[in-house]
């Protein structure tokens, strides 16, 4: 789950890392009441779950409480690829001296925490990885062993760090990051930019912050902070009904049970000339109460013309699953064209008992291949 | 031969009184293995039809001499099982368990690696060595005995390519889910590895999808170290980036993981890659035929 930066911000502060002082707003008059309370000059910034922000203008130096409300204003509402904005932060401005960048992240490849953490901060990290590699300090930590003070002090030195008051608080934030990274089952921390200001303070200026969903039930004051208004509204939906379902761009909606199974149709509906609408997994059996889930958020995307199940019955039988859809089908009424692919245990038994039924919309087909080209055919109608 | 699992497996089954457990249990007792002992905290002296049950897996391996654990419990405790299993000296685990927190993963990755331990999964429906034993969720009617090895991230789809090869009048060894999570015990390297050295493999099929680079760090393995021909199928080329279809680790991060980034590293180093599971049967018929 990524959090907003105002979230990893809150989280950051938690744990001892220093944050400027900030308002959360949603209206133009809550920003000039929080420029007010901050007092002096401050900065508005859209809070999305989406890269680009700045270059997108959603964040803007305000000068006085009239400002601030004025480019809250402007920001709220505005669509920043394809996020629309509903909440902006308020914060105090800053007298930036040096920016740089500091992350941990968790490493798949290497199966470890990896600390990043260079100078050359507030601009795309994976560009300084190519443009300059020796600028980029990476270090990664033992998971059993955990961290120790040694992993900051070697960073920032190998960095290029030389003031010592300076080396003194980055090393502190490095410490201090990796206990949020791992108190809160994270999956990436990253501070982009770190700032130090023109005063000598270290202070964390923005936050990306992810945390592990397998992790989130014993985190519950983090599983609360999730936007449900910054969701795909059908992936919303999906998720309060319990249904595994990400929404793409086309006319076919793709039904299948286990997750590599779906993928492999999706790409199947895409090989065959298709626009695959959705990825819906059912999991492993095809209990009715199931089926019609899925159905209702599939067919709530106006964009499919046609629905193709693709089944594979292991120890859930094809005629489980066929009993199953046909039960879910007298629930609802769908008139899209549905194809149904059964194959595996009892297949022969399942697609005789879907021919039987009475539904003109309903067509069986023994194979992927077969079933995809038959949906696709049926949307394009 | 086959791997992981066969007739010397004596398998002790961590959740066996669930219901889940408790199904998947005594159909793998009735494929033939040899499920010796359940261990449930609180239970033990209870039995599952006739399976006898411990209040810990210490006792299971000493008294009903168990070499394999399965992990049937909830994700809160599924960390907890897999530490108890190694600690007893179980030399082989395979977690069925969907949903163990990556910093759970991370750590056990570690301490089971540093003790020569074999896990398979989390987030994996197990192994299966058709005619000998089966620890998991795998439906073994689909499969039949022969030669060659599948190992998958994924556990419907293997299911899908097993039937094909088995239309086609092949059978396979062993077949392996290593699991959808983004850490894993074992990895498709530690399995190419383990069929490379298995007398009855004689061709792997490799089922991999989005997310990571174990498949770009088997296609690297397979060019230096495999004799056996292995063929390869990868699931996800119309996946959108940021999104998690379905498997925890099924991601694509940035630029990182692609389906076509994994073809190409595979087919770069002389692997073919079928475009659908027909065709991925189809080619290891070909490679037999050949």
């Amino acid at each position: 789950m990524d959090l907003h930066e105002f979230q990893g911000k809150e989280l950051f502060r938690r744990f001892g890392i220093p944050v400027s002082e900030g308002r959360l707003a949603t209206s133009a008059g809550e920003a000039r009441a929080a420029a007010e309370e901050l007092g002096g000059q401050v900065v508005v910034k859209a809070q999305v779950l989406v890269g680009g922000r700045g270059k997108a203008g959603g964040i803007k130096l305000a000068d006085t409480p009239a400002d601030a409300s004025e480019r809250a204003g402007e920001i709220l509402g505005m669509d920043i690829r394809g996020h629309t904005v509903r909440k902006v932060w308020v914060e105090r401005a800053s007298d930036i001296a040096r920016e740089y960048y500091l992350s941990i992240a968790f490493d798949r490849s290497a199966k470890q925490p990896l600390f990043m953490f260079t100078t050359q901060g507030g601009i795309d990290i994976e560009e300084v990885a190519t443009s300059s590699p020796d600028a980029l300090a990476r270090l990664h930590v033992d998971p059993l062993e955990g961290y120790h003070p040694w992993h900051a002090r070697r960073l920032v030195y190998q960095a290029g760090v030389e003031d010592p008051a300076e080396q003194k608080q980055i090393v502190a934030i490095i410490g201090k990051l990796y206990e949020a990274f791992v108190g809160c089952e994270a999956m990436l921390c990253e501070i982009n930019p770190l700032v130090v200001t023109t005063d000598g303070e270290v202070r964390a200026l923005d936050s990306k912050f992810t945390v592990d969903d397998n992790a989130l039930f014993r985190h519950p004051e983090i599983a609360e902070m999730r936007d449900v208004d910054a969701a795909e509204p059908l992936e919303a939906l999906a998720r309060e009904k319990d249904v595994t379902y990400v929404k793409l761009d086309g006319d076919v909606g793709v039904l299948g049970n286990g997750a590599g199974l779906t993928m492999a149709t999706v790409d199947v509906v895409t090989f065959v000339g298709g626009r695959p609408a959705d990825f819906c997994d059912l999991g492993g059996g095809g209990d009715a109460q199931g089926v019609v889930d899925a159905l209702e958020v599939i067919t709530k995307d106006h964009q499919v013309r046609a629905i193709f199940f693709n089944i594979f019955g292991g120890i859930t039988r094809c005629d489980e699953v066929a009993r199953g859809i046909l039960q879910a089908l007298e629930q609802m009424t769908i008139e899209l064209p549905i194809v149904v692919r059964l194959d595996g245990t009892n297949a022969e038994e399942g697609r005789r008992l879907l021919r039987d039924a009475d539904g003109s919309n309903l067509h069986t087909e023994a194979t992927m291949l077969d079933g995809a080209r038959r949906a696709v055919e049926l949307a394009a109608v | 031969m086959a791997i992981l699992v066969d007739r010397d497996t004596r398998l002790v089954v961590q959740g066996l009184t669930g219901s889940e457990g408790r199904f998947h249990g005594l159909r793998n007792r009735e494929h033939g293995t040899q499920v010796v002992a359940g261990v449930t905290p609180g239970k033990g002296g209870q039995d599952v039809e006739g399976i006898p049950i411990f209040d810990t897996v210490a006792k299971a391996v000493s008294d009903a001499g168990a070499n394999t654990a399965m992990v049937f419990v909830p994700a809160p405790f599924a960390a907890d099982a897999m530490y108890e299993a190694v600690d007893a000296g179980v030399g082989t685990i395979i977690c069925i368990t969907e949903g163990v927190p990556v910093h759970e993963m991370l750590r056990i990755h570690a301490y089971v690696h540093a003790r020569g331990v074999t896990l398979i999964g989390p987030n994996c429906p197990g192994a299966l060595s058709p005619g000998q034993a089966n620890v998991g969720i795998i439906p073994a009617e689909i499969f039949r005995e022969g030669s060659v090895g599948l190992v998958s991230r994924s556990g419907t789809l293997t299911y899908q390519i097993g039937h094909e090869l088995t239309q086609l009048g092949l059978g396979n060894s062993t077949i392996v889910g290593i699991g959808g999570d983004p850490v894993v015990g074992s990895s498709f390297v530690d399995l190419l590895s383990l069929f490379e050295a298995d007398s009855q493999t004689e061709q792997v099929v490799m089922v991999g999808e989005i997310g990571g680079d174990e498949e770009e760090k088997a296609a690297a393995f397979i060019e230096a170290e495999m004799s056996k021909p292995v063929v390869a199928y990868i699931a996800g080329f119309t996946a959108p980036p940021g999104k998690t279809m379905g498997h925890a680790g099924a991601i694509i991060s940035g630029s990182a993981g692609t389906a076509q980034a994994k073809k190409d590293a595979l087919e770069a180093r002389g692997i073919r890659v079928g475009t659908t599971p027909t065709e991925t049967a189809e080619l290891v018929a070909a490679l037999i035929r050949a």
